[in-house]
């Protein structure tokens, strides 16, 4: 079955989040042009059911707004968001509340994504009372219980009372991934999840969060820097640069065979555990430009070791890459 | 090949309310001129505080206890505070992760350079200076235009380039970079490794470049010290570390590092539990909890620094010829 025939649990279409510049009042006085950081500027993708999409992209590439905007965290500027067949792109807070169940978020820092006044038990419970989850008291208990076991932050009732300092790094971000399990949500956007764990810790964390999506049917958005990381849990991954999806595939086929010249550069960079590994991949020149002014025609142009006259003045669309139906890359010369 | 620094015995103590915490635990090691050696080990296990140390910059309540550092035939550790000032950024230069907290906001770039040029050498005229940080910069891949640009208006790359330029301009012997690349993206990232080779090469820098990230090391890195739990774990040629590796801490940490390949695959080696506390660290081999080839006697002695083949070490009872 490829992945057309699906019905997609996240759809997003021509999505757009614009964050204005402050402007000063000389510039109101002259009546100057009004700046905007086009944070996402035309994005489209579909996450299927059971599946893990990558977002991957360096600092400023908008990965992350891009994943506020599927939790409607953030309101877009334009284009649509569909989950599970429902347009929730204008969706008012009220009618937004039954569905946050659904959409869970993961975030990097596990130390300010938990109420230090709170215990791991209490934060789990929070949300099972929000969303009238538990039947009573002893049922809420049981569930944080076991959703503690589930993570393995066994024996629970040796965590239950406990507050987040009491816990290492690795045992907050197991609690907040608790946290969001206990509600049954069908959508986890996880956003540089491991990225603050010493390297042990990840994979651990890895490893756990690939159970756990076998074990309660998730869906995963995964936004990473770390393209190495990726590889082990995204069936599918996007590389985004400024704002844009520039290739997106199932993960093998894009990481064998990149089309896309920032995508090449990228996963040349990543430094190989191996002393013997060597780069041969000549880098592209100078840094992300700025998303306030993106460069016309296609954004990588300026960096871009083949650039022609067609990049300069046409942006180009995602289209199939040849042989591999599933696999898009936007560049006007692949 | 010639030591640039020997350290020998070295400890370092945090004095905290529950009590002394050895946050380096006598570690021995010998720098030679002209190498990186990359220092890794995961948070707590003692490489920030060791690179502070070598530049006697430890804060308190911390404080160097016993051990020597001979650098260039002189134990730091015995010099006077003023000789110590002086020969910190004219020989000793340090990089941190953050360029941005160590750059004053409110000085402009060439200042900056300029600055710490005429700090340590007082006959240089601002204008010498000031067009031998133009020359410096340009070397670093940077417009001499950029000396009149404040710290923020350059990208976190540049101001990576500009702390290693800092160190460049005096001519330092040696740099300790303590994750000069954790907060740079990953094509950055890159180019600044390609810098530093070159730089390497150029002006035959020695450097101790300390950091989480693995794959940096293998990449840049001539020798690989191991740090567990405050306590030097293996020590050797970046080739022989990752390919014959010899202490189970360091086959546990390689085992964990994701590669970017393919053929790879997707198993991940999990080391089980977690670094222990220092205040109270496991009698015998602090890895003896979390080994999956723990004796006896790991339980109860410390193992003693073994030289298994030339250059090449580990503190292990695994290499002990006496109890094998």
């Amino acid at each position: 079955m490829t992945t057309n025939d699906r019905q997609s649990l996240v759809s997003v279409r021509n999505l757009k989040k614009y964050f204005p510049v402050g402007q000063g009042l000389l510039d109101k006085l002259f009546n100057r042009e009004a700046l905007a950081v086009r944070a996402v500027d035309g994005v489209d993708f579909d996450i299927y059911p059971g599946e893990t999409l990558g977002l991957a992209g360096e600092s400023g590439s908008g990965k992350t707004t891009t994943g506020r905007l599927v939790l409607r965290l953030l309101e877009p500027t334009d284009g649509t968001i569909l989950f599970a067949g429902q347009d929730i792109t204008h969706l008012p807070e009220s009618d937004l509340r039954p569905l946050r169940r659904r959409m869970q978020p993961i975030f990097q820092d596990p130390t300010a994504s938990l109420n230090p006044r709170m215990t791991i038990g209490q934060a789990i419970a929070h949300g099972l009372r929000i969303h009238h989850l538990a039947e009573n008291a002893a049922d809420e208990r049981r569930q944080v219980l076991d959703i503690l076991a589930k993570v393995g932050l066994t024996p629970p009732e040796q965590f239950i009372d406990k507050y987040p300092h009491q816990l290492s790094g690795g045992q907050r971000q197991r609690a907040v991934i608790a946290r969001a399990l206990v509600l049954r949500p069908d959508l986890v956007v996880a956003d540089e999840p491991i990225a603050m764990a010493d390297v042990s810790v990840r994979a651990v964390l890895l490893q756990l969060m690939r159970d756990l999506q076998k074990e309660f049917g998730l869906t995963y958005l995964f936004i990473t820097h770390d393209l190495a990381t990726a590889k082990y849990i995204c069936d599918r991954i996007a590389v985004m640069y400024l704002g844009q999806i520039v290739e997106i595939g199932p993960l093998p086929q894009v990481y064998s065979n990149p089309r896309h010249p920032y995508t090449q550069a990228l996963l040349a960079a990543v430094p190989v555990p191996d002393p013997d590994a060597r780069r041969t991949q000549p880098l592209p020149k100078g840094e992300i430009p700025s998303p306030i002014h993106p460069p016309a025609g296609c954004r990588f142009h300026p960096r871009c070791p083949i650039a022609e006259d067609v990049c300069r003045r046409e942006p180009p669309p995602l289209h199939p890459v040849e042989g591999e139906p599933e696999h898009l890359v936007a560049c006007h010369l692949r | 090949m010639e030591p640039l620094l020997q350290v020998e015995n070295l400890t370092v103590t945090y004095e905290t309310r529950q009590g002394p915490v050895h946050a380096v635990d006598d570690v021995s090691f010998t720098l030679y001129r002209g190498e990186i050696l990359g220092l890794v080990g995961e948070s707590g296990c003692g490489k920030s505080t060791l690179g502070m140390a070598l530049l006697r910059m430890v804060r308190p309540p911390g404080h160097i206890t016993s051990g020597k550092m001979l650098f260039l035939g002189r134990d730091l550790l015995r010099l006077p505070e003023e000789e110590m000032r002086k020969l910190r950024g004219r020989h000793i230069s340090m990089v941190f992760q953050d360029p941005m907290t160590s750059l004053n906001p409110l000085q402009r770039i060439g200042d900056h350079i300029v600055e710490t040029i005429r700090t340590h050498e007082p006959q240089v005229s601002k204008q010498e200076a000031w067009d031998r940080a133009a020359q410096l910069i340009q070397r670093l891949g940077i417009s001499p235009d950029r000396l009149k640009d404040y710290p923020h208006q350059l990208s976190g790359g540049m101001r990576q380039r500009i702390m290693i330029g800092i160190g460049l301009a005096l001519n330092a012997d040696l740099i300790i970079a303590d994750e000069p690349t954790t907060s740079l993206d990953v094509i950055v990232e890159a180019q600044f490794l390609d810098l530093l080779r070159e730089l390497r090469d150029e002006f035959n820098l020695t450097m101790v470049l300390i950091t989480h990230n693995i794959g940096v090391v293998a990449e840049l890195a001539d020798r690989v010290a191991v740090m567990y739990a405050g306590r030097m774990a293996e020590i050797g040629a970046v080739r022989d570390v990752f390919h014959e590796t010899l202490h189970p801490y360091t086959k546990g940490l390689l085992a964990s590092v994701p590669s970017i390949r393919l053929e790879d695959g997707l198993e991940l080696e999990t080391l089980s539990g977690a670094p222990p506390s220092l205040l109270d660290p496991p009698p015998g081999c602090r890895f003896h909890p979390r080994c999956p080839q723990a004796k006896p006697v790991c339980r109860e002695a410390v193992p003693a620094w073994q030289e298994v083949k030339p250059g090449h070490g580990t503190a292990c009872w695994l290499y002990d010829e006496e109890e094998a």
